[in-house]
């Protein structure tokens, strides 16, 4: 059914209709929506059978999850930033047990300095943590990759995060198409585990295992990870026939094919850069977007392939290796190895700093007549930057750096909530 | 400036923690969708407070809405607290054929925006005293819903029965009927007959 609707409350649904058996609950923001709309569902009666539990941390979530997961039941849960990192140890775990759990990650900033806001640098985070990692470039895309996600996990016995920009996504309200229970479950067949704790049939999940076969346990993960590279595009296809609609795969070009500039990106920042390549086409510039939608497994190939005849490539990040630089623009340059193209890597949005269409049209057409700096920071106030380093260029005691930023900028300084 | 007529019409909201800003764009997003058009609404991602200046933004088109920037150069204001006129620069980027919708039982020239007015086309700048309106029919001064009810008689972007609609989709009850009672005086109030 197609209403207007916020993208939380739409994605509970969404996930309301895969059917989990368990969702563990712990709210962080801006993920919290989610599961309050799940926990709704459940007190409501709507989505039945199915175990809600409220527990005492991220850490717990996830711990619970794995319990709920290895003992066969279709497992849910939600989180974001700080959360995330709480719950690390537990998703390694997860992974390595091959458990096909499915979590947003409601994108947001890792403090310090405390930040509620969008950016990636969450999940990117726990990029190599072995679970696959789903993009979504809208609210209905959210909606349909958490459908595609239970059938990935499930089908694979990995776990996957669908990742969703946090405020700008989850907190927006939009038309959505929400799909109906019976399109749901022709698309999505029960959970049928792999492995099972059963009293009836004991096994035991959790081995020790040492040098003589760790490494093959940790290569079969990876095998099943480039297994994906061919089942996302083959669920994706699925998806769109029963559905109508496409959302997922590997990789979307807009306008990329007479390209000679191309920008890569991932999440909602990808419709703001379609708007700009299209204002930028009509003065004449050969400029394309490539929406990376699957992050985890990276889609090599198919990023080679849609850069092959470009002559520069700009890598859009909302996430940061600090000490090195771009950490999707280090994937997109394997991805070009032997191919002879200009790169330039643009971290942008950081803890929500608003990538505007005129700073990005300004960027781009720096790029585009090759003077922008292979490392950029989009409308970085280099301003207050400089005055903290002469500052502390200048005396010893310089003081906490967040704070003297702020003070710089007029803002006022405020008590960690 | 009914949707269809032109490009995208682009709203932003400003008010305080409490006031319902971030509701409001809510509802004038689901009264534009109940039009048939496309809206996007968001709020300005703050840890609102109550009592904080706070903003939300709503997007309205033919076709899909794919931008998901902060609204910059707004189409119309909506301005929940006039005391935020003065604190907040809350006209930056208004367009030179924007409307603005103030929330007060003064004038504009009492309200000392007459230069802001002078800029835009007559009759562009308008006060509604959408808290009291909303006391007398809430027993509270939460003016969102009256305002929208305001919004749709200045502007002609969504109807009055839109409008209606988008608060039964938000309120249940009594309080729907109150809002909805609420936004249909300002609308009267407002509308200028055809």
């Amino acid at each position: 059914m197609i209403s207007q609707m916020e993208g939380s409350a739409a994605v509970a649904q969404s996930v309301a209709l895969c059917r989990p058996d368990v969702i563990c609950a712990y709210p962080i923001s801006p993920q919290t929506h989610i599961v309050e709309g799940l926990g709704a569902l459940v007190k409501g009666g709507t989505l039945a059978p199915c175990e809600f539990l409220n527990v005492e941390s991220e850490f717990a979530a996830m711990s619970v999850a794995i319990g709920a997961s290895a003992a066969g039941a279709r497992t849910y849960t939600a989180t974001a930033s700080q959360g995330l990192l709480f719950m690390v140890e537990a998703i390694y775990n997860a992974s390595g047990l091959g458990l096909p759990i499915v979590m947003t990650v409601a994108n947001r900033a890792i403090g310090a300095p405390i930040n509620i806001w969008n950016d990636h640098s969450d999940s990117m985070s726990q990029r190599d943590c072995g679970w696959l990692q789903l993009f979504a470039e809208s609210n209905q895309e959210a909606v349909d990759l958490h459908i595609q996600a239970f059938r990935l996990a499930e089908e694979l016995s990995m776990p996957v995060m669908v990742c969703m920009d946090g405020f700008i996504l989850t907190h927006a309200y939009e038309r959505l198409d929400i799909p109906s229970q019976e399109q749901v479950d022709a698309y999505l067949p029960p959970y049928d585990p792999r492995q099972v704790l059963d009293p009836a049939e004991p096994v035991s999940i959790g081995a020790m295992v040492g040098p003589e076969a760790f490494m093959e346990v940790r290569y079969l993960a990876h095998a099943k990870q480039t297994m994906a590279l061919d089942l996302i595009p083959q669920i994706a296809a699925e998806f769109e026939a029963g559905f109508g609609r496409k959302a997922g795969g590997l990789v979307r070009g807009y306008r990329t094919e007479d390209a000679t500039t191309i920008v890569v990106a991932l999440g909602s920042v990808v419709g703001t850069l379609e708007e700009t390549v299209d204002a930028m086409r009509e003065g004449g510039a050969k400029i394309g977007v490539l929406s990376i939608r699957s992050y985890r497994p990276f889609p090599l190939a198919a990023v080679r392939a849609a850069m092959k005849d470009c002559e520069r490539v700009v890598v859009l990040e909302k996430s940061f290796s600090v000490g090195m630089g771009g950490v999707v623009a280090a994937d997109v340059r394997l991805a070009l190895s032997g191919i002879q193209v200009h790169g330039y890597t643009v971290v942008a949005g950081l803890g929500g700093r608003p990538i505007t269409q005129t700073s990005l049209t300004r960027m781009l057409g720096d790029a585009m007549a090759d003077r922008l700096a292979p490392l950029t920071f989009l409308d970085l106030n280099h301003d207050i930057v400089n005055r903290q380093l002469a500052r502390e260029a200048g005396m010893r005691r310089s003081g906490p750096i967040a704070e003297n930023l702020l003070r710089d900028i007029g803002g006022k300084v405020e008590a960690t909530p | 400036m009914a949707v269809g007529a032109m490009t995208m019409l682009q709203i932003r909201i400003h008010g305080r923690g409490g006031q319902g800003v971030v509701t409001a764009a809510e509802m004038l997003s689901i009264a534009a969708f109940e039009q048939g058009a496309h809206a996007q609404a968001f709020p300005s991602f703050g840890s609102e407070r109550t009592g904080a200046p706070v903003v939300s933004f709503c997007r309205i088109d033919t076709r899909p809405i794919r931008s998901r920037e902060p609204i910059s150069a707004p189409d119309a204001l909506i301005i929940q607290d006039a005391h935020l006129l003065h604190q907040v620069d809350v006209f930056q980027g208004l367009s030179p054929q924007g409307y603005v919708l103030i929330n007060s039982g003064r004038t504009i020239a009492e309200l000392g925006v007459a230069e802001v007015a002078a800029r835009l086309p007559q009759g562009r700048v308008i006060t509604l005293p959408a808290s009291e309106i909303a006391l007398r029919h809430l027993n509270r001064p939460l003016p969102n819903a009256v305002l929208l009810g305001g919004f749709a008689a200045l502007t002609g972007i969504i109807t009055l029965e839109a409008v209606v609609h988008a608060i039964h989709d938000k309120f249940k009850g009594r309080v729907a009927e109150a809002n909805a009672a609420a936004a249909t005086e300002a609308y009267v109030m407002l509308k200028v007959p055809a």
